[in-house]
């Protein structure tokens, strides 16, 4: 609640009896005379209020955001491709694929960002967020296609059976029939996908992208807290993964509409 | 209608049908009974191509359906199929169910197929039923719209594979009542089945199959009160009690 109270005060530009109170606490933390509460005031306060760093904050909040979202989208449309690529009878499309995934699957992910930021871009100049996306995105795009192969070969042969024998074809079967239900029987593993995606996310700290964590350690850096800055960090990852997992909540209570007896 | 020549298929090692020859002519009502594995769901499911036949052809109106060059997905369209197991769309609506595929193949205007839907549906008594998912259904009203959503393709022949073996038994009747009904509409149908009282009452023809071979075959009056083979004696026996 201070915080939020602290922000809105900030906001509106009338920082005067925060900035009051912090002259009068200051001296006290030096010399060690201050109480608890007053500690850890003191640390909130030179950890988001002092020189507009809850921006910092914010800042990178979006950009995990922004990567983490365009991550997915390319994570989900590489990953149903893969998926139906490993799945086709045809060798030529099913090999590459269960290569791609194992190679994928098989290496750190924080490495796969070195050599695609080191590697592959290096003589170009490539927006980091881009990179991120790209990284990110071709990585979760070996899990997603676990996910969606898996929800694919649960769903019953007869579906597919129903379908081609009204004439649809195997690609309309697909699309229309079977590939509904199976990302549906995957959502909560999808979900739980994206959600391993927004933290991992943070290991683009190490090509230099600024993104909540980053954001956390540089004020670190500034303010020499031993880990305020990385709690606040945590809560808003915290605040913004609980959001995410309400709404899939909800939307897997709409998809179960179908399944009522 | 169609013309079945030298059908044999393969599952691996094991020969499911040996050779079966059979025409069936529009109009017909074809009734195959069997013990289980004797291969007369083989021989449905071969018809339209779910399974593809390792030897011998099929023609339907003329045309070569074992023929790699032939349009299966266009021959389909004109088949329709009812499945032991209904396999509705449970993530589809009645409605949509039925209206998916005229309208994916741009057989009808969405608004054509909806009625359509509707027209069958009350043949079917369950007009009030167009807006609820399948799993809110019975077996027995699953499997009615199960069989018009095959109608709704205009079909010249239908499939029934053992169309009632997994419904409870209150609800076998109504699904056997449609049948007779279209039957009388004068639809050409193939149907597997345990139903010997349905066999007898609605089939032109009877089909005895055992071992991948059709052993014996007349009108319900001939196999059910003169057998003339030994096998179709024994399984009579089993399954009339």
């Amino acid at each position: 609640m201070l915080i939020a109270t602290a922000l809105a005060e900030n906001i509106a530009g009338n920082a005067s009896f925060l900035e009051n109170w912090w002259n009068a606490v200051s001296p006290k933390l030096m010399d060690g005379t201050a109480n608890f509460w007053e500690t850890i005031y003191g640390e909130i306060y030179r950890n988001v209020i002092m020189e507009g760093r809850w921006l910092n904050y914010l800042k990178g909040l979006g950009v995990t955001l922004e990567v983490s979202f365009l991550a997915a989208l390319v994570g989900v449309i590489l990953g149903t491709v893969l998926a139906l690529m490993k799945l086709s009878r045809t060798p030529w499309l099913s090999k590459p694929a269960g290569a791609y995934i194992h190679l994928i699957r098989s290496t750190p992910l924080l490495l796969q960002v070195l050599i695609i930021n080191f590697g592959i871009f290096a003589s170009v100049n490539v927006d980091k967020i881009i990179i991120g996306v790209i990284a990110c995105g071709l990585n979760s795009a070996a899990y997603v296609a676990e996910l969606i192969r898996g929800g694919i070969q649960s769903v019953d042969k007869g579906q597919t059976e129903a379908g081609r024998s009204l004439g649809l074809n195997g690609w309309q079967t697909m699309r229309l029939i079977v590939l509904p239900q199976a990302i549906k029987t995957a959502l909560p593993s999808l979900c739980n996908e994206f959600i391993v995606l927004i933290k991992e996310t943070s290991v683009l700290a190490y090509i230099a992208l600024t993104d909540l964590t980053k954001a956390a350690d540089y004020i670190r850096s500034r303010t020499f807290s031993p880990f305020t800055s990385y709690i606040v960090s945590a809560l808003l990852y915290l605040a913004v993964i609980s959001i995410f997992t309400k709404l899939v909540g909800k939307l897997e209570r709409r998809l179960r509409r179908s399944d009522n007896r | 209608m169609i013309t079945v020549e030298k059908l044999e298929k393969h599952f691996g090692k094991l020969h499911v049908l040996r050779g079966v020859d059979q025409h069936i002519s529009q109009g017909e009502k074809v009734v195959v009974i069997g013990p289980s594995g004797s291969g007369k769901t083989t021989f449905l499911r071969c018809l339209n191509l779910l399974e593809r036949p390792t030897g011998g052809r099929i023609l339907f109106e003329g045309v070569d359906i074992t023929d790699p060059k032939c349009d299966i997905n266009r021959i389909r369209r004109k088949m329709g199929m009812v499945f032991q197991q209904f396999n509705l769309f449970p993530h589809l609506n009645i409605l949509k169910n039925i209206t998916l595929a005229p309208v994916q193949l741009k057989l009808m205007s969405q608004q054509e197929a909806e009625e359509n839907a509707m027209r069958l549906l009350k043949r079917v008594g369950l007009s009030e039923k167009a807006t609820v998912f399948p799993r809110q259904l019975s077996g027995g009203q699953q499997q009615r719209i199960a069989i018009v959503r095959a109608l709704a393709m205009n079909p010249d022949v239908m499939l029934f594979d053992e169309p009632t073996s997994a419904l409870d038994p209150e609800m076998v009747g109504e699904v056997l009542d449609v049948m007779k009904q279209l039957a009388e509409d004068g639809m050409t149908m193939v149907v597997v089945t345990h139903e010997m009282g349905f066999a007898r009452e609605v089939g032109d023809r009877v089909l005895f199959m055992d071992e991948g071979l059709v052993v014996e075959e007349g009108t319900p009056a001939e196999i059910f009160e003169h057998p003339q083979q030994q096998r179709t004696r024994d399984f009579l026996q089993k399954v009339l009690k």
